[in-house]
């Protein structure tokens, strides 16, 4: 069974203030995912590949397919699914590192990471165990934890934010560039965290422009330019 | 993952109002269900804060209804509870934080009463547990416990609204209504505020309905958004899908309105 199915997906943007310019992006997206398999979406820069992300997480609305996942025993259709659903769905099941952390004034980088681990049902100490385990894992300073990431690097801010995404065991996981801005240490311990939640089952669809980590990481490649609009 | 048979904690369906020929806002229906927080959008004079007077009862509708589960699962039409059960729910279920925190404070008593008052009001009659409650709640909203006996002429814009949402969530409410909760605050303060509704919501699992005209505040704060324009809802929604992929010409016009920071 599949933990991910993406059905003739298409998607078009209606721009209403450039008197209703019409900007088809993607049609007929067609994949599937399996537990434990790695996913990476490959293709030009605008070739849509964060809007398919975008799309499966329910970021951007889907105009028409469908977008099936499997969440504990339900199957739910991110395309038609309520919003309430979608929510559920991002707690128990779907995981989403975006390139950027969007950080929340005033709240330290560990609260930023134990926030969706206690809001899964973790206890708020345990949470936060978990996310300076992680932390640590990812080398991010202990000093630096109990501040909030505002001020920090681009490449302590994207390990942040991957410490937060990666932290909550979500059977489907979308990271897009997860390693973009890591050096050659840190992408060796993405890598290594990423085969490991694979070995556990989880089902990732990524964007890397890392041929390296591609190959240590990814099952399948997916042409994203077959969707063009 | 999510039971069919929840019920809405609160539904309301085809609210209208009118003051006189003006129209304050035209057949909005919307489910809020235990936890959620959603926000509502809008410039002035979208009909926002009517319609956050009509859920919460302050005002009644010139048509539609609201209805409200209480904590015995029994869901009533606001308008057909009798005025004592009415005010019951504003006193334990419910709470309202007002964008002027002097129109939701007893500006003439100490900090520490305005909290405990909410609680005598639901029968705690204790004077040291209610001290200690108050003491507790000032402590959470992060008042100096050596200001509980001050009454809030004495603190500052950001310090009131503090204490304000401390009075209001002492009696633990199920659904909060917030009217612009951080307008009129400086930035930083306004931050500290966020942050701490942030933890509030999220923490207690409380169900929320905000109003604001800041989108930022919106997208930090709540998971469903709805959108109003001239007293009419544009377009509803999961929070970052309508912020990130809007779909009516008036929410594109909104989102592409704001400065990037």
């Amino acid at each position: 069974m599949n933990a991910l199915q993406l059905n003739a997906v298409g998607k078009t943007f209606v721009m209403h203030l450039q008197g209703g310019l019409r900007l088809p992006v993607l049609r007929d997206v067609t994949f599937s995912v399996a537990p434990g398999e790695c996913v990476a979406l490959t293709g030009p820069s605008g070739a849509g590949k964060s809007s398919i992300l975008k799309l499966i997480y329910g970021n951007y609305r889907c105009d028409t397919g469908q977008i099936a996942i499997q969440a504990g025993t339900e199957t739910i259709d991110i395309a038609t699914a309520a919003p309430r659903e979608i929510i559920a769905v991002r707690h128990s099941t779907l995981g989403y590192v975006t390139q950027f952390l969007r950080a929340v004034p005033r709240v330290s980088a560990l609260d930023i990471v134990a926030e969706p681990q206690i809001a899964r049902g973790t206890k708020p100490d345990e949470a936060r165990a978990q996310a300076a385990t992680l932390l640590g894992r990812l080398n991010i300073p202990e000093r630096l934890w109990s501040l909030p990431p505002a001020t920090f690097s681009g490449g302590e801010q994207q390990r942040v934010n991957l410490a937060r995404g990666l932290l909550p065991d979500h059977p489907v996981l979308l990271l897009d560039e997860p390693t973009a801005s890591l050096d050659a240490k840190n992408r060796a311990v993405v890598i290594d965290m990423v085969r490991e939640r694979k070995q556990r089952g989880a089902a990732i669809v990524t964007i890397l422009h890392d041929d390296e980590t591609r190959a240590a990481i990814a099952d399948t490649l997916i042409d994203t330019t077959r969707f063009a609009a | 993952m999510i039971s069919a048979a929840e019920q809405p904690l609160l539904a309301a369906s085809g609210l209208t109002k009118y003051y006189g020929a003006q129209l304050g806002c035209r057949d909005v229906s919307l489910d809020l269900y235990e936890g959620e927080v959603m926000a509502v959008v809008g410039e002035s004079g979208s009909g926002k804060s009517t319609l956050l007077q009509l859920l919460s009862g302050q005002i009644e509708p010139g048509s539609g209804e609201v209805r409200y589960r209480t904590r015995d699962g029994q869901t009533t039409s606001l308008w057909e509870m009798s005025e004592p059960a009415r005010r019951f729910l504003y006193r334990t279920d419910w709470g309202f934080v007002h964008q002027d925190p002097q129109r939701g404070l007893r500006m003439g008593i100490s900090a520490g009463g305005n909290v405990g008052e909410r609680l005598m009001a639901v029968g705690w009659r204790n004077y040291a547990q209610i001290r200690d409650a108050a003491a507790d709640w000032l402590g959470r909203v992060e008042i100096s416990q050596t200001r509980i006996d001050d009454t809030p002429r004495t603190y500052s814009g950001g310090m009131r609204q503090r204490l304000q949402i401390a009075r209001n969530l002492v009696t633990s409410p199920r659904l909060i209504f917030m009217d612009e909760p951080t307008g009129g605050l400086d930035v930083s303060v306004q931050a500290r505020l966020l942050d701490l509704l942030r933890r509030i919501v999220s923490d207690l699992r409380i169900a929320a309905i905000i109003v604001t005209h800041d989108l930022a505040v919106a997208r930090l704060l709540s998971n469903r958004i709805m959108v109003m324009k001239d007293g009419v809802v544009i377009e509803t929604g999961l929070t970052d899908q309508v912020l990130d992929d809007p779909q009516a010409p008036y929410t594109q016009l909104l989102v592409s309105s704001i400065l990037p920071a």
